[in-house]
């Protein structure tokens, strides 16, 4: 059920475009009014969600020091797990955003022969991270193209790059066929590992389905289904400047691929997706450890009651003086 | 309640399947040997908890209060308003899983709620029935769930059975610490009057006497006499310490755990000899006799509460800075929290040791600074005579405390010492120490021992690690620098890997140091005679 109910979601966006451009030529909307609602909600989304966490405020420097804190001069510290100036935090981050660090550490706890634990190495999860995460930020950037006249050369050394193996016409990119590979296994994974399973929601699977979607439709225009791409840009380049037309001659494949796109867009901000802001605003990363050497302000804190001192000598006053311990009142 | 009678082979009969059930359809069921009884009413009484009532966990009547679910709800609202950590952990977990075999009580469980991700959905399922649109529209579908008394018994359970040792946000990445949303999880089961005795019960005394074992100020006395008898009968100096002293340079402050049962005594007798043997000019505080703080484990309220007095007493007996004791989530308080409570601690000067001048910059604002920072300066500088070879009946190992580990980042220091008054000292497995290290699966409160089962088996994967080494090097001391690890490892220890000792750094410290004027010593701290020195070179033929 929980697999199944979200691959149905996404089979029934699929048919909604199918219908709703194949058959009822709803172009307009599925080109124009879909896509302009999906940006604006992803962005008013996104801006609303940061700006709810931000307004919780970070009471207690509470870092996951993860290496040697700074302390004696002859003590090396480790300045990216423990960071102890912004600069240090910038690059303790850098490398969580980029290079995914702490997924980078798994281990995989087994008990063998049913006494002993051992720890070996496990970094399948994080390449599959990574190679998810950036092939999909190459398509993407690949898509600039779509929305710019004339194309940003940084755009030709990519797809030179990206393409470099030269099958076929149109040239084969890589990126496309990582990224299809890397969500299957991501999606694999959640299956075939039963604790991952048993920790999945339905939310866990739409997206990694959404994505196989708009992986397969992007790749079936692409190399199978021809579209025309001269009409594709002129749509995009009429949305980027406000200009919206819907030009004749665009296969009803790209409407299931952008339809697809603008449901990941405006479900983002929903989603779990949000990681990719929220990961900028962990406390357990973006803070420096190095709180007994400056002190960090509470924005809420407030005066408790409290045992004094001159309550408690109150209580024991006889017994200090009994056992020789000073008192201030005799 | 049934005696604990399982032996090791018994609980190593660990099950990873996963149940047939989806998670929130498996109810739970709260088994003896793994939880801890209430707390006493009168204990709650005395700080002045909420809801106080009569229940036990195994009942199916909890007695909550007629408005327990507003009282949750507006209790997880005002938390999520009042800390980023939380809100942000509610929202951004992707449930890839990377935490869930990091986790010592899931190792030792197989219990798929034991994953940290799981503990953390428990209460993510209401955050989201209740605090989010998808949640509120969609339901199960969207991952949310009703509170009900039975979801509210799973939180309960389940958030004592995670020590807050962090372990899990080491590799998750976006560092989601369970230990912070297990900390309002507890506030809220607090909020109800869902308290358990091995926590109020030391809250209480240490807000009433200043410490956790309830020790009045005389007692505190006597106990440490008892230890300087002890030190004057094996070295010959006779200490004289002080209490409350007026205008004394440095304030000791250490978990009341050291003063009192075995080890912990012989790491306090530590303390002593290296001050005595320094001239230290410090002072003991009766009331002051606490860094730890389970008022941590209640509400971060409470612990401020508890703090409070450590501040108040440097500035009352006018002391110039403060020096800290082994323990472990005393120095995740000390270190992450006390400055932000109870400072600024603008009436002290920055710690300067008086024995090698040195300046602990990196305590210039919290004015206080670890005893083991202390001594490591003491040796780099060469002001400690020291004799390893009267450890040479120990091969030692180090637990690093989670708390110093991953609240601190303290690792190099207490090796470095070890390294200098040991001369066998062995690493257990990578994977298992400093930022990685496992917890002792007794802290935040959970060392009692009606819960000996949960204990034993979150003990299992550090305990695991100690028999490598064991086995290995033939390692028979545990060294550490916690109370709590002091106080709970030695059973671990005994159910897991018999044969294997417990001790704080400076009970070795204080094996190894010559001090002036000392006879000649024959046995350890313990009692134990010293090692044969063997005067011929062995292999000189
Ligand atoms: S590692 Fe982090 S993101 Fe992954 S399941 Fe655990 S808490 Fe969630
Ligand atoms: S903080 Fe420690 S005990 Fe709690 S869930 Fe994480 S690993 Fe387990």
């Amino acid at each position: 059920m929980k697999i199944l109910f979200p691959f149905f979601a996404v089979i029934v966006l699929v048919l909604l475009a199918m219908i709703g451009v194949g058959g009822a030529n709803l172009q307009s909307l599925f080109g124009v009014v879909v896509p302009y609602a999906a940006v604006l909600i992803f962005i008013i989304g996104i801006i609303y969600r940061v700006i709810k966490w931000a307004k919780s405020p970070v009471p207690f420097s509470i870092v996951t020091t993860c290496g040697q804190q700074k302390t004696l001069p002859w003590i090396k510290q480790n300045k990216l797990e423990n960071p102890s100036t912004t600069l240090h935090v910038i690059g303790r981050m850098a490398l969580e955003v980029l290079f995914f660090r702490s997924l980078f550490r798994n281990i995989k706890g087994e008990l063998k022969d049913s006494s002993r634990f051992i720890y070996g190495s496990d970094k399948w999860l994080w390449l599959a991270g990574i190679a998810f995460h950036y092939s999909f930020l190459i398509v993407l950037l690949r898509h600039i193209r779509l929305f710019a006249e004339p194309t940003p050369s940084f755009l030709h050394l990519l797809e030179t790059f990206d393409g470099f193996l030269q099958i076929g016409i149109p040239r084969l990119f890589m990126t496309g066929i990582i990224l299809l590979a890397a969500v299957t296994f991501l999606f694999l994974r959640r299956v075939y590992i039963p604790q991952v399973r048993y920790i999945s929601l339905q939310a866990d699977y739409f997206p990694l389905f959404l994505i196989i979607g708009i992986a397969t439709t992007g790749i079936l225009m692409r190399y199978f289904l021809k579209t025309d791409v001269v009409a594709v840009k002129e749509l995009t380049m009429g949305l980027v400047s406000f200009n919206p037309v819907i030009p004749k001659g665009i296969g009803v494949i790209f409407y299931i691929h952008l339809f697809l796109v603008s449901t990941l867009f405006a479900y983002f901000p929903f989603s779990k997706l949000v990681h990719m802001g929220g990961v900028f605003l962990s406390p357990t990363r973006n803070l420096t450890g190095n709180s007994r050497e400056y002190r960090r302000i509470n924005p809420w804190n407030y005066p408790v009651k409290v045992h004094t001192y001159e309550e408690y000598e109150e209580e024991f006053r006889e017994k200090m003086k009994m056992a020789e311990i000073p008192v201030e009142k005799e | 309640m049934a005696k604990f009678t399982a032996k090791p082979a018994d609980l190593l009969k660990i099950n990873f399947k996963t149940p047939k059930t989806d998670w929130m359809d498996t109810p739970v069921e709260i088994r003896e040997h793994m939880y801890c009884h209430p707390a006493k009413a009168k204990d709650l009484e005395t700080v002045g908890f909420p809801n106080i009532h009569e229940w036990k966990p195994t009942d199916e009547n909890w007695n909550l209060p007629e408005n327990w679910k507003e009282i949750v709800l507006s209790g997880i609202k005002e938390r999520l308003q009042k800390y980023r950590s939380f809100h942000v952990f509610m929202d951004i977990c992707v449930r890839c899983g990377a935490c869930a075999d990091k986790c010592h009580f899931y190792l030792g469980t197989g219990d798929p709620k034991n994953m940290p991700v799981l503990r953390a959905e428990l209460l993510r399922s209401v955050y989201r029935k209740y605090f989010t649109t998808g949640g509120k529209i969609f339901g199960k579908t969207a991952g949310a769930r009703e509170l009900t008394e039975d979801v509210l018994k799973e939180l309960w359970y389940y958030y004592y059975q995670c020590t807050e040792c962090r372990r899990c946000s080491v590799f998750c990445p976006y560092g989601i610490d369970q230990a912070e949303i297990t900390m309002m999880g507890r506030e809220l089961t607090n909020l109800l009057g869902l308290q358990l005795g091995w926590i109020a019960g030391p809250v209480a005394n240490c807000y009433m006497k200043g410490n956790h074992l309830g020790l009045e100020p005389h007692t505190i006395k006597s106990n440490i006499e008892f230890m300087l008898d002890d030190i004057e009968t094996i070295t010959g100096i006779r200490i004289n310490p002080t209490f409350n002293r007026k205008g004394a340079e440095i304030l000791f402050v250490t978990p009341s755990g050291d003063l009192f049962g075995v080890p912990g005594v012989y790491t306090a007798m530590g303390y002593l000899m290296l001050f005595h043997e320094l001239g230290l000019d410090y002072t003991w505080s009766t009331y002051a006799s606490e860094g730890g703080n389970f008022g941590f484990f209640t509400s971060n309220e409470m612990a401020k509460r508890l703090n409070y007095k450590i501040y108040a007493e440097a500035k009352r007996l006018g002391v110039k800075w403060i020096l800290g004791g082994e323990c472990g989530h005393m120095w995740r308080v000390l270190h992450q929290y006390m400055d932000t409570w109870n400072g600024p601690a603008d009436f002290l000067e920055v710690p300067k040791s008086p024995i090698t001048g040195t300046v602990f910059e990196n305590a210039k604002s919290l004015k206080m600074i670890h005893v083991i920072e202390f001594a490591a300066d003491l040796i780099k500088h060469g002001k400690l005579k020291l004799d390893p070879s009267r450890n040479d009946h120990l091969r030692v190992t180090f637990h690093d405390s989670c708390n110093v580990a991953r609240g601190m980042g303290m690792f190099e220091e207490p090796r470095y010492v070890i390294k200098n008054v040991c001369n066998h000292f062995y690493e257990m497995p990578e994977n298992t120490i400093r930022e990685k290290t496992f917890c002792c699966g007794s802290g935040t409160g959970l060392n009692a021992s009606e819960n000996m089962e949960l204990r034993m088996r979150g003990g299992l994967p550090r305990a695991n690690a100690v028999k490598y080494v064991r086995d290995h090097y033939g390692v028979n001391m545990l060294a550490n620098i916690c109370a709590i690890d002091r106080a709970t490892l030695q059973a671990s220890m005994d159910y897991w890997v018999p044969g294997t000792a417990v001790a704080g750094i400076h009970e070795l410290l204080a094996n190894a140091l010559v001090m002036k004027g000392e006879k000649e010593r024959t046995t350890d701290l313990r009692g134990e005679p010293l090692p044969q020195k063997s005067t011929e070179k062995e292999g000189a033929e």
